[in-house]
């Protein structure tokens, strides 16, 4: 958290660059598995992430935030588009191409349950890393295992314990230490603190902080919770629907967001302070997100969208940026330096 | 008056829903569950109380319990060992005839669950689901009339088309949607009292915005008592008038919602407020976590359940030991009871003042 916000895009300093990135899962029928439709998870995402950053990645569910971190990790292979790391193009890379990236780009999950295996120790987990790359640490496997166990605040005497012994923070403090176990570049936490307790997610989100001052992390934190993000994150990406609608710094985003979509997300959170609650202006949106099998034409939005004119249901608007480092995708932007929407640009 | 008004066992109570010296355990393999051990509030019609707390606190439990919906026994698995009085409108519940509670369940008291995937039945329509409970408690009445009130409640809450979405099944129905109809087949007996447990967790927060309004909204329109159970302080502060934190299976501080939030007396109302990352503000301070974890039930640690984790145990308490339970005491200074708030209280060791001072030049200006 320590790179300025405000950047040039594409600068020297992109860890890690998407392109148009796409990705749908085809739905098949019949006997013959013959493709009748896609759900197009991730449609076209355009961004970069810097050295040293956090992105956070908001949405909601079904917006594809999840399917766009397993396609950078490269867990997914993208149906469409570019994800370069470090100025290698990794988007058609096979299981033996990636392995050695592996070790720079790791994974943190969000259940703690399922993602460690429970008749595996901890060094075993912690340790498998190193098994697979086939890296011998200076002064052996058990002692780095244990080095790392301490980094995240478990006792190097956890060595021999298995999964269930742990509460969810633990565990989850386990699975962070198995993603540094390598020392990654990147690492991108998929709702990393959504399972665990208010008390315990502080504790979580205190700890990756500190780890990226001490190992120079950079961070894609995808998660649904704008509290969290707002916290955790340098630069903000908002997606819905497959699409990024908005990607700008923090404090532009929550002060003076320009997506009418932004704008309704950031008004919907309940605020923690009972004061507030008859002098918030709440913008209630309709309905709920539609299908990403047949989405909207146009701007995908424009559905629930208060703004919506003749214009937003037959041109999609491009992602452009309305001020420096700040992209939004809409023709009727809140905010907007001049009250100039996009509509006459794209026009 | 310094102590817990709980408790005149016995005497009938003054207040709508008056739950006095909760317990309920469950026996286990691996010793004596205590969920809830000894809770009690009182809560008035028209009034919303907000029950906070993490994992394993107890709140899910006490929202079963007061709708009579463990299983009870000595022995046994899942059976529940059960003592305590639940008042609801001047009936004692616990003493009831099961028949005399399952008559109130649904009609005079109604619950909405987390998921309502897995609360409704995926093989009855939506409108068979909503129906079936308004003609258990109205044996008068005909079908025709149940599936009018079916489609006037799913209008109320919000359903587009409620005359031809009454025949689908809850498959067809959105995540919000689903919600929305198990709202209205909690209301459509109007009860006098609606218990939340966690209503909007499995939601998207544009949809959760909806169900919190509607909520609000319908409690204003039928003056129910509104019981909302949760782990987010921002639903709370959104819905309730009145708010308990429970840890551990009791009670540690209780009183009028903008008291819990601006002038809390309890070092886990401190450390829940201090954890929560603030959408509302530009934080450059970290977040002040609780350290270690919510206590096993089995072992509730003796005294103070919140001691282990306390970062303030170890100051003087006034001549207490730290074996000793903290009971609820009321906090001294503030206003007297509100109508129906009954006050705010705290079960902390610490002297009031030391909190005061505490939360005033510690906790409150990292916030």
């Amino acid at each position: 958290m320590t790179i300025p916000a405000q950047q040039a895009n594409d600068g020297p300093e992109a860890l890690l660059t998407v392109e148009g990135l796409v990705k749908h899962f085809p739905i098949t029928k019949g006997l013959l598995r013959r493709q009748v439709g896609a759900v197009q998870a991730v449609d076209g995402l355009t961004f970069d992430v810097r050295n040293g950053e956090t992105l956070g990645v908001v949405g909601e569910s079904g917006c594809g935030k999840s399917t766009m971190g397993r396609l950078i990790t490269r867990l997914l292979e993208p149906t469409g588009g570019r994800v370069t790391f470090q100025g290698k193009d990794i988007s058609h890379l096979g299981v033996a191409g990636m392995r050695p990236l592996r070790r720079d780009i790791q994974m943190i999950f969000q259940d703690p349950y399922s993602s460690l295996n429970p008749r595996h120790t901890v060094g075993t987990i912690v340790g498998a890393p190193f098994k697979l790359q086939g890296i011998t640490p200076e002064g052996g496997v058990k002692k780095d295992v244990q080095r790392l166990l301490e980094l995240v605040g478990l006792s190097p005497e956890h060595y021999n314990r298995y999964p269930h012994e742990f509460s969810g923070g633990q565990r989850q403090r386990i699975g962070i230490a198995r993603a540094l176990a390598l020392n990654p570049k990147l690492v991108v936490a998929d709702e990393p603190v959504s399972a665990l307790d208010v008390s315990i997610q502080a504790q979580v989100v205190n700890l990756l902080d500190d780890l990226q001052d001490e190992l120079g992390l950079t961070y894609v934190i995808i998660a649904h919770d704008l509290s969290v993000i707002r916290h955790v994150s340098d630069r903000i990406a908002v997606m819905y629907l497959g699409k990024l609608v908005e990607l700008t710094d923090r404090t532009s985003l929550y002060t003076k967001p320009m997506h009418p979509y932004t704008k309704a997300l950031l008004s919907a959170v309940p605020v923690p302070d009972p004061k507030r609650r008859t002098k918030r202006e709440r913008i209630l949106l309709k309905g709920d997100v539609p299908s990403p099998i047949s989405p909207p034409s146009g701007c995908r939005f424009h559905t629930r969208c208060w703004k919506a004119t003749e214009v937003c249901t037959t041109q999609e608007p491009p992602l452009v940026a309305l001020e420096p480092g700040h992209q939004v995708a809409c023709h009727h932007p809140e905010n907007a330096p001049g009250g100039a929407g996009q509509a006459a640009v794209a026009g | 008056m310094t102590t817990d008004p709980a408790l005149h066992p016995g005497e009938a109570p003054t207040a709508f829903l008056d739950v006095r010296d909760l317990r309920i355990h469950f026996p286990t393999d691996d010793g004596l569950v205590k969920s809830v051990d000894g809770l009690s509030f009182q809560l008035e019609k028209g009034r919303t109380l907000g029950i906070v707390g993490e994992s394993g606190s107890g709140k899910s439990v006490t929202s079963l319990g007061i709708m009579g919906l463990h299983t009870v026994g000595q022995y046994g698995r899942g059976k529940a060992r059960i003592s305590g009085e639940i008042w609801l409108d001047g009936k004692e519940l616990m003493t009831a005839d099961p028949d005399e509670v399952r008559r109130l369940r649904g009609r005079e008291m109604a619950m909405i669950f987390q998921d309502p995937l897995s609360a409704m039945h995926p093989y009855f329509t939506i409108g068979h689901q909503i129906t079936e409970a308004y003609l258990v408690h109205n044996s008068g009445a005909d079908k025709k009339t149940a599936r009018k009130r079916a489609v006037e409640l799913l209008d109320r809450v919000g359903i587009p088309q409620p005359d031809r979405r009454v025949d689908d099944y809850p498959h067809q129905f959105s995540g919000g949607m689903r919600q929305r109809a198990m709202i209205a087949m909690a209301l459509v007996n109007n009860p006098e009292l609606l218990i939340a447990d966690e209503p909007t967790t499995a939601l998207d927060v544009t949809v959760q915005a909806q169900i919190l309004d509607l909520i609000r909204d319908l409690q204003k329109e039928f003056g129910s008592a509104v019981i909302v159970i949760t782990h987010d302080l921002g639903v709370v502060a959104e819905l309730a008038d009145d708010i308990l934190v429970m840890y551990g299976g009791r009670c540690v501080e209780r009183g009028p919602a903008e008291k819990v939030f601006y002038e809390p007396q309890h070092p886990y109302t401190w450390g829940l407020l201090g954890s929560m990352p603030r959408i509302d503000r530009e934080q450059t301070e970290r977040l002040i976590p609780v350290k270690g974890s919510p206590p096993s039930l089995i072992n509730v640690p003796s005294g103070c359940a919140f001691n282990p984790r306390c970062p303030y145990a170890d100051l003087p308490a006034g001549g207490v030991t730290r074996t000793e339970r903290p009971e609820l005491r009321r906090v001294l200074g503030g206003s007297p009871a509100a109508a129906g708030g009954g006050g705010h209280w705290s079960a902390c060791h610490l002297p009031q003042e030391e909190r005061t001072r505490i939360w005033t030049e510690e906790i409150a200006p990292k916030l």
